[in-house]
């Protein structure tokens, strides 16, 4: 059976108001700012290679009746953005349509906006400092406590994740899962699970939190350095409002060499899950080789934002059409 | 057989987990941004009745389980076996046990219609409707003139179910009751 009212969007006028409203006060505040705005490929040659982000694959026929190439939609704009900070661009900001395969649910759906900026000369915790003043201007919430994993980890699912071994953490997850039925799960996988089950709904009764300094095996792209126990941890910081991840910095890797082992790293936790392998940017490695600037970037869900906004749960009411419509 | 994958999941969906039929009530995609997707699931099993919840990777798929809800005239029973017919004119009959009878058996009254599930086309379950009309059989003697106060006692319907009443409820009379609550909700006026 159809749904008759599939043609309709989803969001209601007011929230098609506030999107528009946001996106002029994210325009005027890195306007305020100094920061460039940017606009780099959707379509790229290279899709990313983390193992837990699934590029959406493109069919191209860049000569019509030529071989077709494959391309990817990007998931975030971030390797073209470093190329242009390479080049010499300064800071810069970008409002980006992103594209994740298998994400669709109360918070996720397949095709989003990112809001992704990137400070040359801050490290992390400058950034996060002014994601601050955007989010909290914005969504007029209180100004964000600072927590590291390990901390909120300890607390809210009761564990070390530094210090526990594989075995308990798995252990502590029995609750949800028979570690049987889940072979080849790693480690972060265990972690994400109890990032998701205690950390994510504990955060839902407690203010803005940033967690920084990622176990280094979740560093993605973000520089790596060592806590004061020896453990190494990434420079890497997340934020939540009411429980919903809002967005992901990272103070940046600027090695090369550094980032091809992660890319290498990447692809083969891929083949060992059975997922395509991403090949490695030449582009961006060439970028980095020429220089890129130390600096912070951050990625953050715009419809996210407007969800806390309008303080609603479910993505559709501030989507115009959610996948399904689409 | 036909299989659902975790981002199929809806409620009301009905699948087979560890060999029972289940009924999908709830389905939670969860996914930090960079990190491993699951689908946190709660499902009643058809079989307990019992609610599970489950964590599934995302991406896995379960088999689809032949459930059907039908409308059928409940008919009779032969002290063994509840007998139910199709509504839908084709006369096809149905023998319901008393697992799959449960609790609605005290709300079973011939010729009106229930609600049969059926799993692999055996009756599963059998629901009520939301409210039945039923028979007072049996009630101590109403105290006339006192409609307006409070109080109650207990009374006998014609299918065996005990209802708490109010007190001028007399043998005979027919009460709409909720097959929810097993609450009486009021006198239905005879004409």
């Amino acid at each position: 059976m159809t749904d008759v009212a599939a043609w309709r969007p989803t969001a209601s006028r007011e929230a098609l108001e506030s999107r528009a409203r946001q996106l002029a006060w994210v325009r005027g505040f890195f306007a305020q700012r100094g920061v460039l705005e940017v606009e780099t490929p959707v379509l790229g040659h290279h899709g990313a290679s983390d193992l837990n982000i699934d590029s959406v694959r493109a069919c191209v026929l860049p000569v019509a009746a030529a071989p077709a190439t494959t391309a990817w939609l990007q998931t975030s704009p971030e390797y073209h953005m470093k190329r242009l900070l390479a080049a010499g661009s300064g800071p810069i900001f970008q409002v980006a349509r992103v594209f994740r395969d298998g994400e669709r649910g109360n918070r996720h759906n397949p095709e989003f906006s990112l809001l992704e900026w990137y400070r040359p000369d801050f490290d992390d915790r400058d950034l996060m400092d002014e994601v601050a003043r955007l989010v909290s201007g914005w969504l007029e919430c209180e100004w964000p406590e600072i927590h590291s994993y390990r901390d909120v980890m300890r607390r809210y699912a009761g564990i070390d994740p530094f210090a526990a071994t594989d075995r308990e953490i798995a252990r502590r997850c029995e609750e949800w899962l028979d570690p049987a039925e889940f072979p080849g799960m790693a480690r972060d996988g265990y972690l994400d699970l109890l990032m998701s089950y205690c950390v994510e709904p504990a955060l839902r009764r407690s203010g803005p939190t940033f967690i920084t300094h990622y176990p280094a095996s979740q560093a993605a792209l973000a520089r790596v350095s060592t806590d004061g126990d020896g453990y190494p941890v990434a420079h890497r910081f997340e934020l939540y409002v009411n429980g919903i991840e809002l967005c992901n910095g990272y103070w940046e890797l600027t090695d090369p060499d550094e980032q091809a082992r992660r890319f290498a790293a990447d692809n083969a936790a891929r083949k060992r899950a059975g997922k395509v392998e991403m090949p490695a940017d030449q582009n961006l490695l060439a970028a980095l080789a020429a220089g890129m600037p130390c600096c912070a970037g951050v990625a953050l869900g715009l419809d996210r934002l407007l969800m806390l906004k309008l303080g609603t749960r479910d993505i559709a009411d501030v989507l115009a059409f959610p996948f399904e419509r689409a | 057989m036909a299989s659902y994958s975790t981002n199929e999941f809806r409620s009301g969906l009905k699948v087979l987990l560890d060999g029972d039929p289940c009924v999908i009530l709830e389905n939670e995609f969860v996914k930090p941004g960079k990190g491993q997707a699951f689908n946190r699931v709660r499902l009643r099993n058809l079989m307990s009745n019992r609610v599970w919840e489950r964590t599934f990777k995302s991406g896995e798929s379960l088999e689809a389980a032949d459930v059907m809800d039908q409308d059928m005239e409940y008919l009779y029973t032969d002290g063994e076996f509840w007998h139910f017919m199709l509504t839908d004119g084709s006369f096809e009959q149905y023998a319901a046990d008393a697992k799959a009878v449960g609790d609605a058996v005290k709300w079973l009254k011939e010729q009106d219609v229930y609600t049969v599930t059926l799993y692999n086309g055996a009756p599963l379950s059998v629901t009520p409707p939301n409210f039945v009309e039923l028979e007072v059989v049996d009630t101590d003697p109403g105290m006339k003139g006192d409609t307006a106060q409070g109080g109650s006692k207990p009374a006998t319907l014609s299918t065996g179910a005990v209802v708490s009443v109010p007190l001028f409820i007399t043998i005979g009379e027919v009460l709409k009751v909720d097959t929810r609550s097993g609450e009486y909700v009021s006198r239905v006026k005879s004409s």
